[in-house]
């Protein structure tokens, strides 16, 4: 008998492309070869084109196979020998996972444990440095930890990318007894998954983000607003939090260090303005999603008028080791005024879609070419949209632009949550700027007329123009609308639903 | 769909009440419990919820109607959601759209006439490098074609 340690990862984008079948089929396989299986379910590494994926242990490290067809019953009983040992001569053999290029490539920090450890065990958790960040914190000063957020220079992940120390200073300086930490996870921006990746795989690290937030604000109850189409994120999170109360991480008195706080998931309801934190605050709330003028700001008035954290969950897991490893670790990788990683979810008509996390300042064209390896099609990439669906369609002439805040903006574009999607020649780009607008259309709160009125006419020129009525002059309309929806909004939903239109309109001309 | 009896809405609503009324801001999570008890919010339980919440019918209808995921009419049997955002888009999303609509006989929303599916208009289900993408209730299917997809309509059709 052969004895072997698998590990096939649970992650809803392993199992929506068959994990689930990979894993019955080799405990099936097990039975028939001289093979004694331990199976282990981990988070992904994030490499969904080589999903679904099986490793085993061996002593020189884990190596993998994929992807494998998960109903390919020969391929999957051919992964061991007639004696039981592994099959290295398997065509779908990929040799050590750590020498993989895709993750060498990467440098893992906030990501390190996923694919690696068992989410539902706390133990597993601790023997990778987990906790360690708030053990330390809770032997600091609230102002000390704040520091070292600000030194690292850490910028909010969810979007507007706001310096995450400045907000939690904001925050700690009130004087209510009362104050939350709110995880903004409700991640309506298409294309990204970087907080459902970590919440399926390693939940007990944005607990103790959260956690180590809290202490530093004095704040005793959080809330994770979690959108509803995470079913699996949702079970995960809530059993985790049981674990971590019952382990003493959480509750009255976390650690015995006098400090209480409390964590609740609140299933979000499918409306993509409450990711807005003032919209989601309200939702929190039991209201509809409207969002609030500003100021007063969440950090001063904000959940139930009482001082308010909302940070997005990238934000919140990064926070335990920057206390961990100290500022200046964080803070040397990156360029310019974007200092760490960036969590860059790539997806979309791509070859080797998946979650990077690299330091800032990787061009689009390194990214897409050589991390991506082009198209899934095989055909030339027409565009690219970063920053979810409020963001500019980058045509191929921007691609040297590199990944981070200032430079994107500078070009009109928008880092946003780190999502980027790809296009190969096909994509009929006029159709994608209709597309914005009738999401804007669609999710739009109504709070002012620009956006609510102005998506649904957005649209209706759109389909005007592409059907060759007074093109010119309803370009010009349509250029005028933009300006007015930019101008005249309340919130980034209207105010930047134009953004990927009017890219189109620069830089794809022959299509609207 | 059978009509749910309205002393089995009454209980199950107080029920629900007695045990979230007093959670700060819990109109949310007092709606997806009763959605996940009938499938969709019945009318008869909105007046309970604003009497025991104090807040009148047209807050709570209001509330409901704002939520792309609260309903207030019988699904069918499965839910199938349709991810319609960019990144399946940009893998031929706009194709399995289509063959839904017409394979179903359904619009957005809609329900198929023998009840055994509503089709739901998604925008992300966070899958996006395994697109195009669906779900089916709670289910995430990635990497479909039109030819997965019947396969999958006759399988959890004939369940
Ligand atoms: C229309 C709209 C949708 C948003 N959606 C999200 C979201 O899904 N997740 C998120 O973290 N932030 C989202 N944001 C940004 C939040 O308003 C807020 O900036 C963020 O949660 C703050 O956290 P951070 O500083 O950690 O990024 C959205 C903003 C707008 C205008
Ligand atoms: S811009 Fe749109 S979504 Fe934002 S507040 Fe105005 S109406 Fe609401
Ligand atoms: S865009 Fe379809 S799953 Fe994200």
């Amino acid at each position: 008998m052969q004895e072997h340690h698998a590990y096939i990862s649970l992650d809803t984008s392993s199992r929506s492309v068959g994990a689930d079948a990979l894993a019955a089929q080799l405990q099936a396989t097990a039975v028939q070869k001289p093979v004694t299986l331990t199976l282990t379910r981990t988070g992904t590494r994030g490499l969904f084109w080589l999903e679904p994926l099986v490793e085993f242990a061996t002593p020189e490290g884990r190596v993998a196979f994929g992807p494998l067809d998960p109903l390919g019953t020969d391929e999957i009983v051919q992964l061991f020998t007639d004696a039981g040992e592994l099959n290295v001569s398997h065509a779908r053999y990929l040799g050590p996972v750590d020498e993989l290029e895709a993750l060498q490539r990467q440098t893992r920090i906030t990501y390190s444990r996923v694919g690696i450890i068992d989410p539902f065990s706390l133990d597993d958790y601790v023997a990778h440095d987990g906790f360690a960040g708030l053990r330390a914190a809770l032997t600091m000063q609230g102002n000390d930890i704040i520091d070292a957020i600000a030194d690292s220079g850490l910028r909010g992940r969810g979007g507007a990318a706001f310096p995450t120390g400045i907000k939690m200073r904001t925050v700690a300086a009130q004087a209510d007894k009362q104050k939350y930490i709110v995880c903004n996870a409700d991640e309506g921006d298409s294309g990204t998954f970087a907080d459902r990746v970590i919440m399926e795989g390693d939940p007990f690290l944005l607990i103790e983000g959260m956690t180590i937030a809290a202490v530093a604000c004095g704040a005793s109850q959080g809330y994770i607003y979690l959108r509803s189409e995470y079913p699996q994120a949702i079970d995960i999170m809530n059993r985790a939090i049981e674990m971590a109360i019952a382990q003493g991480y959480l509750g009255q008195n976390v650690l015995d260090s006098g400090h209480a706080f409390d964590i609740e998931v609140r299933k979000a309801a499918g409306a993509y303005i409450c990711g807005e934190e003032t919209s989601l605050l309200e939702s929190l709330e039991g209201k509809r999603g409207m969002v609030r003028y500003k100021p007063p700001l969440p950090a001063i008035e904000g959940l139930f008028g009482k001082p308010t954290l909302v940070n997005n969950v990238v934000s919140l897991v990064t926070i335990p080791d920057i206390i961990r490893l100290g500022a200046t670790q964080y803070q040397q990788h990156g360029v310019e005024r974007s200092r760490g990683t960036l969590s860059i979810q790539l997806a979309g008509n791509v070859k080797r879609g998946g979650l990077y996390e690299i330091p800032f300042g990787l061009t689009v064209r390194e990214l897409v070419e050589d991390i991506g390896g082009g198209t899934a099609t095989g055909k030339p990439v027409k565009a690219v949209q970063a920053g979810g669906p409020l963001g500019a369609f980058l045509h191929p002439s921007q691609f040297d632009t590199p990944i981070d805040y200032e430079a994107f903006a500078a070009i009109g574009a928008m880092v946003g949550h780190g999502g980027f999607v790809v296009f190969d020649e096909t994509a009929d780009m006029g159709e994608m700027a209709r597309f914005s607008m009738e999401f804007c259309a669609i999710e739009s709160c109504g709070k002012c007329t620009p956006c609510r009125i102005g998506a649904v006419r957005g649209t209706e020129v759109i389909d005007k123009i592409r059907n060759g009525e007074n093109a010119d002059a309803n370009r010009i309309l349509l250029r005028d609308l933009c300006t007015t929806m930019v101008d005249g909004s309340l919130c980034a939903l209207g105010g930047m639903a134009p953004f990927p239109v009017l890219s189109v309109l620069d830089h794809f001309e022959d299509e609207l | 769909m059978k009509k749910i009896p309205t002393a089995s809405i009454e209980e199950t609503t107080g029920r629900i009440l007695d045990e979230l009324a007093d959670l700060p801001g819990g109109l949310l999570p007092i709606l997806h419990r009763l959605q996940e008890e009938f499938a969709y919010i019945p009318a008869e339980a909105v007046a309970i919820i604003a009497h025991r919440l104090q807040l009148s019918r047209a807050e709570v209808h209001g509330v409901i109607s704002f939520y792309h995921f609260f309903r207030t009419t019988p699904p069918g049997r499965r839910t199938l959601y349709v991810c319609r955002a960019e990144a399946c888009q940009a893998m031929g999303g706009k194709r399995i759209e289509e063959h839904l609509r017409a394979t179903l006989d359904v619009d957005w929303h809609g329900t198929t006439a023998d009840q055994s599916f509503t089709l739901e208009p998604v925008y992300c289900l966070g899958n996006c490098a395994c697109a195009p993408s669906v779900m089916l209730d709670e289910q995430v299917i990635g990497r479909v074609s039109t030819a997965r997809i019947d396969a999958l309509i006759k399988l959890a059709g004939s369940e």
